[in-house]
């Protein structure tokens, strides 16, 4: 008996439907917090809403795509968050005072220029995080809680802990424009939409369609062997983080042109909330497994229940409370899904033998 | 027939397995077995890798419950819900793999769960106490508050040991428990062994190796392919017979070696080093070739160096010296991806841990090691990716319903036949195989055996590691015997002979005396 693999699709065997309902369940929770929310709260499927609520969506999103490719390769990055106030406050102290370099002179950059340091900048911290991981076997758990502390404090040190106001910016420094990433709309969408949009899919293309992104979840799934098929496990891993802090520059970015202020405590449990929008959308915490859609779903499901929770009125406590809640719901179907996605798969190798 | 020559013995039986049969999913590891435990006896169970020895004393120990069969405890039909159960009822094993907490102390380790209490906490100095005159009586000198992390191997063995020791088992079992000891270690043991025997303790003992069942064992058993194929007083019996049951009359589904010629040199290790952390060496200077189309055994004893052997060669090991030439060219790559690209691949002994990546699908496990090869500049060609998996699956008969469904429904054959096409899409100069048998049913190594013959024949070089001396016997084109971290010997196929195998397999052993006494009586 030899096996035609590939040519058939596999029979469909009983237990498919509810295995594919559990499959798309983040997609019907995300449908079905919409359709509550469009009856409780007045005014919730207004365009002007849809918008903004994307608009808060997103920064999550970013963060939660990173994010996602750290758990895929069996990691974490707890220092995103505090990465979101120092990028906004380096972003706005170079708009403000630029760089002194203490003979009278200063240096100031254009806000393209001031856009990729910052990008820089967290793609660095990604990478002393990948490092302290890689080469100093620091679990990942704490290397991160470190840089989260180090960032914040570094946050609060460029300012005193004031906040840069008015990033407007000088023309005759070739500094003004910063709005346009947080105000700007490119064909009716925010401009940080766009940015989403292409973020989010080059993040899938790579996971799917590149050895990169294969490796990421080889790597996650068992590193030893990824070593042995010569897999660079520590390459793969620096990348991560690396990316993570990119994502985490990026909203650092948004958050201080949206303001056109930086505030040294933004992103404050930013990093929780990424991590609750990656889990809600199928990645394990263990690693190996996880897709960027799914995790762009997981997003809007918090951000549509945070939004919607607050437009009824509901109290912000009773938010938390909630949003747990559905965060543990979440895992716990994911549980559910995986025996019985077992199980189908062993019958089919039965029907096979 | 044997049985009743010396049932009515002087020693009685105190569990008895009747019948017992363990399936588990895909493959059958014990077979309608019986088996006896006599009470102040070394009651030897013996059979090659897979031969089922460890299942049925997980089953013994409560570990498995049998499929099929019962056990008798003096006279009693008993059904072990759990190790603890079988604990309850004077079972006790120590393990193959260690089951020790690494992180607590010793006394903590031989207290384990059954922790001496005082007044509601743990009663630490008693533990110690007790673990300290445990550690005497086997003369061991193990601090009993050291950690066991910090312990050396062979010691960590002992307080395995000491672990059932202390709670006064009436039958142990010992999975090869010499395997990683030093042979002060092994004296230890057999004092212990021999004193618990006085004590009207029934020992049920597993080793590979032969001589020293012949020394310190009572009554021995045979299992082959999850049957008993013999059970003998050891005094009537010679490794001549052991080895006989062991393997069988009946030829096992080698194929046939096809004379097809040999090829150039096409991989030399030489001087081959890997330093030991608690000191000398796992690999020693081992120097070893091997041409196209030949197929090189390795053989040797657990802990004789030969997985390390092949991780060196592979790259894994940074610490490892040495030179590697392969088509006579030096390998400068000196990390796994690039020894991949010269043409080495590696089918690694653990393939659950080394091996796949359990939760991704047959196909991703399948272009693992070789998606550089169906990629363009950076985007995957899913058609090709798709046609190098079907070709696999269809060369390697690897029955799997859909290539996309998680490799971890796969049977164990199954799976180690995706390890094997991963490593194919390398498309390698030199195989190194790790026990490419082990754990797969006889239908899947018949398969694998007939692979390698194949592949071989299509003028790859293939190095594999067995213990199955048999294995080694009928597929190798040369035999290379290592022991203690050294190629001890190298024969051509025509003149390898089992008793200069096992002799040269135990060189620098404790046993020098033993192993001439075996090879007088091969």
């Amino acid at each position: 008996m030899t096996a035609a693999a590939g040519q058939t699709p596999a029979q469909p065997v009983g237990g498919s439907l509810t295995l594919n309902l559990m499959r798309l369940r983040t997609f019907i929770a995300m449908f079905a917090v919409l359709i509550f929310f469009s009856f409780a709260a007045p005014n919730f499927l207004s365009a002007e809403n849809l918008v903004l609520m994307s608009k808060h969506v997103a920064l999550n999103a970013f963060l939660a795509i990173g994010m996602t490719f750290v758990i895929i390769a069996g990691g974490i990055d707890l220092s995103v968050g505090s990465l979101v106030g120092l990028c906004g406050m380096v972003a706005g102290g170079l708009i403000l005072h630029g760089i002194d370099l203490r003979f009278g002179y200063t240096v100031f950059f254009n806000v393209p220029e001031i856009i990729l340091i910052t990008l820089a900048l967290g793609v660095l911290i990604g990478a002393i995080n990948g490092f302290l991981i890689t080469r100093l076997n620091v679990a990942p758990f704490i290397a991160t809680l470190g840089t989260l502390y180090v960032a914040r404090g570094a946050a609060l040190l460029i300012s005193d802990g004031a906040t840069f106001p008015n990033l407007e910016g000088n023309p005759a420094f070739g500094t003004t424009g910063f709005a346009f990433l947080g105000a700007g709309k490119i064909l009716y969408l925010p401009v940080a939409i766009w940015i989403l949009i292409v973020l989010a899919l080059i993040a899938a293309y790579v996971a799917q369609w590149t050895p990169l992104g294969r490796h990421i979840f080889m790597v996650g799934g068992n590193e030893r062997a990824a070593a042995l098929s010569g897999i660079r496990v520590n390459r793969v891993k620096l990348f991560v983080y690396m990316f993570s802090g990119f994502c985490a520059a990026i909203v650092g970015l948004i958050i201080s042109s949206e303001l056109m202020a930086a505030h040294p405590a933004t992103g404050e449990t930013f990093e929780l909330n990424a991590i609750a929008a990656a889990v809600l959308g199928g990645t394990s915490m263990s690693g190996g497994r996880g897709t960027v859609g799914g995790t762009i779903i997981g997003a809007f499901v918090i951000g549509i229940l945070s939004d919607g929770l607050v437009m009824m009125g509901v109290s912000s406590f009773w938010q938390m409370v909630i949003k747990g809640v559905v965060i543990i719901a979440a895992v716990v179907v994911d549980q559910a899904q995986r025996k019985l996605q077992q199980r189908v798969a062993l019958q089919q190798m039965a029907q096979l033998a | 027939m044997i049985e009743e020559r010396f049932r009515p013995g002087d020693s009685e039986i105190v569990l008895r397995l009747e019948g017992v049969s363990k399936v588990y999913s895909g493959t059958i590891a014990v077979k309608q077995a019986d088996f006896e435990v006599r009470r102040g006896a070394v009651n030897v169970l013996v059979g090659e890798n897979g031969a089922g020895k460890s299942t049925l004393m997980k089953i013994v120990a409560g570990v498995e419950r049998p499929t099929a069969g019962r056990i008798v405890l003096d006279g009693k039909p008993v059904v072990f819900l759990d190790t603890a159960d079988a604990m309850g009822h004077g079972v006790g094993m120590v393990f193959q793999e260690l089951n020790l907490f690494g992180n607590l102390s010793v006394a903590e380790n031989v207290f384990a769960n059954r922790e001496i209490m005082r007044n509601g906490h743990i009663d630490h100095a008693a533990q110690e106490r007790e673990t300290a005159a445990i550690m005497d009586r086997l003369g061991a000198p193990i601090d009993p508050r050291a950690r066991v992390e910090d312990l050396m191997i062979g010691q960590q063995q002992l307080v395995e040991i000491a672990k059932a020791v202390a709670q006064n088992v009436r039958i142990l079992i010992m999975d090869e428990p010499t395997s990683a000891l030093s042979a002060p270690e092994v004296e230890i043991l057999f004092r212990v062994i021999a004193d618990l025997k006085s004590k009207g303790v029934a020992i049920v003992y597993i080793s590979h190796r032969l001589e020293e069942l012949i020394r310190i064992g009572d009554f021995i058993t045979v299992l082959r392919d999850g049957r008993v194929t013999g059970r003998e007083a050891l005094k009537n019996v010679d490794v001549h017979w052991i080895v006989r049951q062991m393997i069988g009359s009946d030829a096992k589904d080698f194929s046939a070696p096809s004379d097809h010629n040999f090829g150039d040199e096409i991989l030399r290790a030489e001087e081959i080093c890997l330093p030991r952390a608690v000191g000398g060496y796992a690999v020693d200077h081992v120097s070893l070739s091997v041409r196209g189309g030949e197929i090189l055994g390795v053989y040797g004893l657990m802990g004789a160096g030969r997985t390390e052997f092949l991780e060196c060669v592979m790259g894994r090991h940074p610490l490892a010296s040495g030179r590697l030439y392969i088509e006579r060219e030096l390998v400068r790559e000196r990390d796994v991806g690039g020894r991949i690209a010269r043409g080495l691949a590696l089918i690694p002994e653990d393939r659950q841990r080394d091996g796949l990546v359990a939760i991704l699908s047959v196909a991703e496990n399948l272009t693992m090691a070789s998606l550089g090869k169906l990629t363009w500049f950076f985007h995957i060609r899913s058609r090709a990716e798709a046609e190098a998996v079907r070709g696999e699956v269809k060369s390697l008969t690897i029955k799997v319903a859909d290539p996309a469904l998680p490799v971890s429904s796969l049977s164990g054959g199954n799976q180690q036949k995706v390890v094997i096409g991963k490593a194919l899409l390398t498309e390698p100069k030199v195989l190194l195989m790790d026990e490419p048998s082990r754990g797969i049913d006889i239908g899947a190594k018949a398969d694998v055996f007939r692979l390698m013959r194949k592949l071989a024949a299509e003028g790859l070089g293939i190095i594999f590691v067995t213990s199955d001396l048999d294995e080694a016997l009928a597929l190798s084109d040369r035999i290379a015997v290592m022991s203690q971290g050294k190629l001890t010997a190298l024969f051509d196929r025509a003149d390898a002979a089992e008793a200069k195998i096992i002799a040269a397999s135990s060189v620098g052993h404790y046993h020098g005396a033993a192993t001439e006494r075996q090879g007088a009586l091969l």
